[in-house]
This record gives C-alpha cells, structure tokens and sequence, in this order.
C-alpha cells in the first residue's frame, strides 16, 4: 500500500500548480455550467495548449495528443479544484460525444466534429431520454424511416440540457421498429438547424431553464450521419454512459464542499454564537466528514484498479449513487446552517455566496435523478454486483472482482 | 501509487478465514456460545499461525508487522464473530509496551507477548467517556480505582490501563489487590469484565514517549481494530442476506427478485465498500502518520459504527422472521456489532472527539 503518488508525479503536480499560479488573475471564475463565453473559448485554448484540457486526444483532431495518464488526470483535476480555477470545458460533447468518436467514429466524422468540439466552438446536446423512455431508455420511440440517402426523424426528446445554444444533437433513434427493443437503434448526429426541430425550454425547480424539449417533425438527416453500424446505436451509446456515469461522482467536489460547509459554519451566527458552536451542527458536519473520507479512500481504491486494469466488481458500480447523494447531503447540511438566510434566493438582499448552496441543493436532486436514478443504481448494483435475480430468472453468478 | 492489499496481506488474511471457517462455522460459534465446547480447537488452531507475534519486531521474535495487517485479521476474527482474544493481546498490549516502554520493558516483555506467554487486557473505557464515575489513579507506584468494559481479561495475564493524568500501565493480574468480575453484554462471543484495583502493584510504562501521546496511540489502534471487527461482521450479515434472498421463495418468487429487497442488500454494500477503504487508509496511516492517528481512529470508527448498524438491522430484514430467530446465527452478528458500536466510544462521543481535535470545537 502506497499513497503517495512518487516524485515524477509529484514533479507533474509542481509543474500544474506553477501554471495555476502564473494563470491566476487569466482565468474567467469558476463557471455554474459551461457557458460558452468568449474569455472561457479562449481559456479553453491556454488549457489545451499545455496539455490541461483535450490532453490525450490526438493533435490530428487539435487536442494535445499526451498519452492517457490516470494520475496526471487526477492531479490535473485536484489542482484545478483546489485553486479554484475552472476545468476544461466538461460539456456532453467533450466527454461522452468526443470519446465516442474515438472509439466508433470514422476518420471523416473525427475531423469534422473533434476540434470544434474541444475548443467549445461545435456545442452538443444528447438525445436520449424521451417523455416514455427514462430509466427504460432502451424503450425510446423516436423513429427514423430511410427514405434515399437520408434517415426522416419524428418524435421527441426530453432532459436535454445545452439544447437551446447547441450547434448538434448526437441522438439516439429506432431506426428498425420489428427488431428486438435493443437491437432496433441507431446513434446519429443532428445539426440543431435543421428544418422541422424544435426546442422548447424546460424550467426546472431551480427556476432555470436547465433543460428542453426537443420535437421532431419530419427531421431529415443524411446517413453518413450514423455513428457505428444501423441498430447497434444501444451499443453505441453505452460507450459513452460509462463515461458519463464516471462524471457524476467525482470526490473533489464533495471535498471542496465540506470545506464550504467547514468556513459556513465558522461564519454563519444564530442568537450571536458561530454555528459552528452547536454541538448538533457539528455531529452532523463530523459524520459527513466520516462519509467524504470513505468516498475519498474508495476513489483511491478503484483508482488502483483503473492503473492495473483490473475490474473492481461491485465497489465499481456505487460512486454514482452515493457520491449524488453526499453531495446533496453537504448542501442540505449548508441551508440548515444558514436558516431562513438559506431559503433567499437569486437577487435577494442578504443572499449568501449568490445562493450557490441554494441551487446546490435542488440541481443535485436532479443529478440523483438523471443518469440512472438512485433506484436503478441500486437495481444494477443488486443484480450485476450482487447477483440477485432479475424479474423471473433464476440468479446470475457474478463476476470475480480483482483485489 | 497503490492502494490496495499486497498479496502477502491477502494471504494473511486469508490464512485466518481458512482456520476459522474449519474452526468456527456456525455450528462451532453455538456450541462455543453455550457450553464453551471447540475453544480450545479453535485456540490451537489459531495457535499455529502465530498471531500474537505479529506485531513484536523481529529482534522480540515476532513478524514486526503493522496495524494494516492486525486489522486485516480482526476483520477475519469478526467476518466469523470468532469467540477469541486477540486486539488487546496481540495487537494493543505490545504497541504500548513499543510505543511507550522502556529498553528495558521491551527487551523483557516483546519476546513474552509474541510468545504468548505475556497476554495483556486492554482497561481503557475510561478514556473514552467514563461511566459511574470508573477511573484509576496512581499513587506512589500503586493503582486504584475501576475500571469497565475490561476488554480480554479471562485468561489475561496482565491488565493495560492509565492513570488519570494519561500514563500508561501494565499491572500483572494475578495479586490479591485485583479484583475481576465478568460483564455479561449482549454478545456472547467476547469477553468483558470489570476490575477492581485496590493498592495494585503496576508497572508504568516510562520509556520516552510515554505521556498523552502514546494512550492517544493506543486509543486509536484499538478504535480501529473495533471498526475492522465490525467490517468484517458486516460483510458475513451482506453475504448472509444476500444468499438468503437468492433461495427463499414467497408468492413463488426468489425473494431476491423483490426491488424492497434488492435495495436493501445494495444499500448495504454501497455503504461497505467506501467504509472498507476508510479503515485501510486508518490502518496503514497510523504507522506512517502518528500524529494523524487519533482524529482517523475517531472518524473511522463513527463511520463504521453508522455503517455496520445499518447493515445489521437490514440484514436481519432481508431475513424476515427467521433473522430474528438464533436458528439463522444472524444475530451473532449482529450483537457483536452492537457491543463494538459502544465500545471505547459511540459514533456521537467519537465525533466529538473529531470536532475538538480538528479545533471546531
């Protein structure tokens, strides 16, 4: 057992946090979500030029062509994290369309599509769930009939965040209706100009309209806008959840925010004593601490695995439930401490930290949702982790996991 | 960058279950439960693996391991809820002597511990919320007082404990001036006393480490050793429901094919799992890290403490009716966790603890 990370690495970690310091007063501030600004493009493009964005895509494909390093990685996103400078750009485009490509696209879609992409001058939006197909995806109804060269598209899209200033949809599509449900599905790429789609803000609780409504009427969309073969869009597509999934629970956000919460309840007073001073408070932020620590130590442990290449079983399969989940319990933990100061909202007078715990707070129920709900986590990591039976059928042996 | 076990620490632990699995089934933990019947088999078959010289250095005779390799056989020894003493022997009692002895005391009293020769219960309750008013004080060499929730006393030969003001002690346990008397808990598979020490001859440990420091130590080993118990109890109740939903049918399902039930079981491992690294961290900071090692044996026993009582309530659950029969040996577990929960500090006393070391407090 080794934690430390070795003096190459740690000679790399000098070397990001020099750049973070020489960079300090260069970046724009730390993005709610990516806005696609002219000072974040051109931050984009200092990133990418010293190898801290697009670092292991091709330079064929204007990324910086390094070799895939899990530690670099991680460092990078540590002192990223801790500096308060923001990341590359992390839109749907750049992790799960650009890796897609890589691995399934053909050489002519790489060129077209990877570099805008990386610099954020090409945004996406993913055409996935529909209003009759969420957590059972593989249900969508959204057709696409040939007709010549071109796939026709009707139906509609839900959930689809970035819609409204995309430029492309990578979509998925029933292509082949008399196909079993997962064999029937195509994964193609829609200019957002096309005539006949139609995007129409959805306004979430958080007051924002963080997602759309996407409606087809008679979409007409080349062929050589398929990525992989015809009905094996579902195959297509679970390359990139894996990446997405990935995302979702990444242990230098929980950190960061108990450290939040930490300086709230320093700050924050009630009858003229530091929250901080509540015996109660402090139980509940100490046993977070307990959770973001477990969180931090499992990280390092399928980390481990991820530099082997060994499988990690089970403990692979719940970084997504419980990571969503501690961090909308660190927020809950941050409105509590601040009282009715934590209900103020938007322009309000008063407000704390421009009510970023507020908003927190309810988007992170969104995330506990979207990308698999916290119920269909816990189904898969029933079934495939634990080998229990699915429906009817009899038990499944599970796989071994690597130590 | 590694975090993981070696394979000579998989093999360690993979050592004890094999013995245990021979020497406390189910079977063999209910006869060792009521009539003390297999103990001794499952001593001796301990026995040869030598467990009490782990830690010693070698110079003393031992395998001069670390607290990462003791914990990984506590886990094993609570994966089996295994009616044997080893923490305060094997692991605490020669750390102190380690940590705070003197040459002298180590030169004498190592080769004797990994022997086996040498076997200390561990009297700190004290120093994790007393209760009654229980504490020891030092008087001109001699001890007095009481001490609770004595942890490995039956077959003992000396006691650890500290005085008042935090220094260390090793009183032998055989004098008139000792006093012992059994606890009964919850779980019958881990012995507790109370002692009465009346004037009782001790040796302080006075080496060069020896105030606050070396008890903060000693406390901290020994939370830690309590969470990999408790990880390893956890882990048998996970495997437990987790074969049980997959052969007990009702309404002509497998039970396991139920949502209510698949999400208790991946409740459980999706809170173990995280909860297994955070006691692998503890473990192999506390030699690399001593001053780190009170605040980490503070959260990671709150955590698991959380962690294994969940588990051991849903587990019981996944069981229905039967779970709270003994005929299943569910609560073997169950109770085990319940003591250690408790013991040397609850989840709420111990995050006290955390906030004050951390200065929030």
């Amino acid at each position: 057992m080794d934690l430390s990370y070795g003096k190459d690495y740690e000679a790399f970690r000098a070397e990001t946090r020099a750049f973070l310091k020489n960079h300090a007063d260069k970046h724009p501030s730390q993005n709610r979500y990516d806005g696609f600004t002219k000072s974040s493009r051109a931050w984009q493009k200092t990133l990418i030029a010293h190898g801290y964005a697009a670092r292991t895509i091709p330079k064929d494909y204007g990324g910086f062509g390094a070799e895939p390093d899990i530690l670099k990685s991680r460092i990078i996103a540590e002192e990223f994290v801790k500096a308060g400078a923001p990341m590359g750009f992390q839109n749907q485009g750049i992790s799960m369309l650009v890796p897609t490509l890589l691995e399934l696209g053909t050489e002519e879609q790489k060129k077209r599509y990877i570099p805008p992409t990386i610099k954020g001058e090409m945004v996406w939006c993913q055409g996935y769930s529909e209003p009759n197909a969420g957590s059972d995806l593989a249900g969508l109804q959204t057709r696409g009939v040939e007709d010549g060269d071109d796939f026709v598209i009707n139906g509609q899209k839900i959930w689809t965040s970035t819609a409204q200033i995309a430029d492309m949809m990578f979509c998925l599509v029933r292509t082949e209706p008399d196909a079993p449900k997962h064999a029937g599905i195509s994964y193609i790429l829609i200019p957002m100009t096309t005539p006949g789609l139609d995007v129409r803000p959805l306004t979430t609780m958080t007051g924002r309209p963080e997602f759309n409504e996407v409606f087809f009427t008679d979409v007409r969309v080349p062929k050589k806008n398929l990525v992989g073969r015809r009905g094996e869009g579902w195959f297509v597509a679970n390359a990139t959840l894996k990446h997405e999934r990935g995302m979702l629970g990444n242990p230098n956000i929980s950190e960061n925010r108990l450290a939040g919460v930490v300086r709230l309840m320093e700050e924050e007073t009630e009858d003229g004593a530091r929250v901080m001073e509540n015996p109660v408070f402090r139980d509940r932020l100490a046993a977070l601490q307990g959770r973001v620590m477990a969180m931090r130590y499992h990280g390092m442990r399928l980390l481990t695995h991820s530099i082997k290449g060994t499988d990690p079983g089970v403990a692979g399969m719940i970084v997504k439930l419980q990571g969503c989940e501690l961090n909308h319990q660190l927020a809950a933990l941050a409105i509590d401490v601040m009282g009715e100061m934590g209900v103020l909202y938007e322009d309000s007078p008063h407000i704390r930290a421009d009510g970023s715990w507020q908003w927190s707070f309810m988007y992170d129920l969104g995330l506990i949702i979207g990308g698999g709900t916290a119920q269909i986590q816990k189904n898969i990591i029933a079934e495939r982790g634990l080998g229990l039976p699915r429906g009817d059928k009899e038990p499944v042996p599970v796989r071994a996991a690597a130590r | 960058m590694e975090f993981a076990l070696s394979e000579t620490q998989y093999m360690l632990q993979e050592s004890v279950k094999g013995a245990l699995s021979r020497r406390a089934s189910l079977e063999a933990l209910r006869a060792m439960t009521d009539t003390g019947e297999g103990r001794d088999a499952l001593e001796a078959s301990l026995k040869e693996l030598a467990l009490s010289a782990l830690i010693p250095p070698e110079e003393a005779g031992g395998a001069g391991l670390g607290l990462l390799e003791a914990a990984l056989v506590q886990q094993s020894l609570g994966s089996h809820a295994a009616p044997f003493s080893f923490a305060a022997r094997s692991v605490l009692t020669p750390l102190a002597v380690m940590e705070a002895g003197t040459q002298a005391q180590k030169a004498e009293w190592l080769p004797k511990i990994a022997e086996g020769e040498m076997r200390g219960a561990l009297a700190l309750s004290e120093k994790s919320g007393a209760r009654e008013d229980a504490k020891i004080t030092e008087k001109n060499g001699r001890l007095n007082g009481r001490a609770l929730f004595v942890m490995e006393a039956e077959d003992a030969t000396h006691i650890l404990t500290a005085s008042q003001d935090g220094r260390l002690f090793l009183a032998p346990k055989n004098q008139k001036t000792v006093k012992i008397a059994g606890l009964k808990t919850i779980d019958g598979t881990r012995s507790f006393a109370e002692c009465l020490f009346e004037n009782a001859e001790a040796e302080p440990l006075s080496g060069e480490n020896a105030r606050g420091r070396s008890l903060a130590l000693i406390l901290s080993a020994a939370r830690i050793l309590e969470s990999a118990d408790m990880l390893g109890a956890s882990e048998t109740l996970l495997h437990m429901a987790v074969d049980y939903a997959k052969v007990r049918k009702q309404f002509g399902k497998l039970i396991g094919s139920f949502q209510a039930v698949k999400h208790l079981c991946a409740e459980m491992v999706a809170e173990l799992e995280p909860a297994r690294a955070l006691l692998w961290f503890a473990a192999h900071d506390f030699g690399e890290n001593p001053d780190a090692a009170p605040l980490n044996g503070c959260i990671v026993k709150a955590h698991m403490a959380d962690v294994a009582r969940m588990v051991s309530r849903k587990a019981t659950e996944v069981h229905g009716g039967m779970g709270f029969a003994q005929e299943s040996g569910v609560h073997f577990f169950f109770k085990r966790i319940g003591v250690s929960i408790q013991c040397l500090g609850g989840p709420a006393y111990l995050r006290g603890e955390a906030a004050r070391m951390q200065g929030w407090a």
